[in-house]
């Protein structure tokens, strides 16, 4: 079973990906590795900005920290700074 | 506790919402509401349009959140959040907030503590159309500033 991805805002722009099916989790994945491993193989070229500090995630659409274990079947967002209202 | 959510591309009718806080008729002496609007300019440029995206599903749940945070601090009786997404004009409602309590300081400080944690953490994302190209807006340390008052 895949972890299922979702990207919001500028970095779907600047990874041109909305969500994408992820197999290749490890035992430990938490989301700090599993952000390192999509930006270095999924994303070769824009992957950068993946890792920026600003960048916030969320694991079945609670936010996360990055220490946060990921598991089969999980849906992760990556997202930058919220700005609404 | 009633609490309402919706977010939608459509605008909304303020008398309508404002009617529905009170629907119950339970004794509320104070409904506080906001309402906010496309600006027609960013940083001296004249804005053309907004769009507005958001992470279906969370955007809900962190609303709700938010107001049943506020619920635990301040005697509540019903609050209503719409927040529009899509492309928005200048002078365009973006979103409104309203609370009804018992008395104004609560639906008051109800009302400011739920648009202060909604800027800050409720994922939407804003993306500006001027003469000159699109951008997506940053976060302003102000937001955060204001958010942390509560905490």
């Amino acid at each position: 079973m895949a972890v299922r991805i979702v990207f919001f805002a500028s970095l779907r722009e600047q990874l041109a990906c909305s969500s994408l099916d992820w197999e290749g989790r490890s035992p430990q994945e938490t989301v700090a590795s599993l952000r390192e491993k999509l930006a270095r193989e999924q994303f070769p070229e824009s992957g950068a900005v993946l890792l920026a500090d600003t960048v916030l995630a969320a694991v079945n659409q609670v936010m996360a920290q990055p220490e946060q274990a990921v598991a089969d079947g999980d849906e992760v967002a990556f997202f930058p700074p919220v700005t609404g209202g | 506790m009633d609490i309402q959510v919706s977010i939608q591309p459509e605008d909304f009718d303020i008398a309508e919402l404002q009617a529905a806080l009170l629907g119950g008729g339970a004794g509320e002496g104070a409904v506080a509401t906001f309402t906010g609007y496309v600006r027609g300019s960013h940083a001296g440029q004249a804005l053309e349009a907004m769009e507005l995206e958001h992470y279906p599903g969370m955007t809900e749940k962190s609303i709700t959140d938010i107001v049943q945070r506020a619920a635990k601090r301040w005697p509540v009786m019903s609050a209503r959040v719409v927040h529009r997404v899509g492309r928005l004009a200048p002078g365009e409602r973006i979103v409104w907030v309203g609370v009804a309590s018992a008395h104004r300081e609560a639906a008051f400080a109800a009302c400011e503590f739920i648009m202060d944690y909604l800027k800050t953490s409720a994922p939407f994302w804003k993306k500006e159309f001027t003469g000159s190209g699109a951008h997506w807006v940053e976060e302003r340390a102000s937001d955060v500033q204001r958010r942390n008052r509560w905490s």
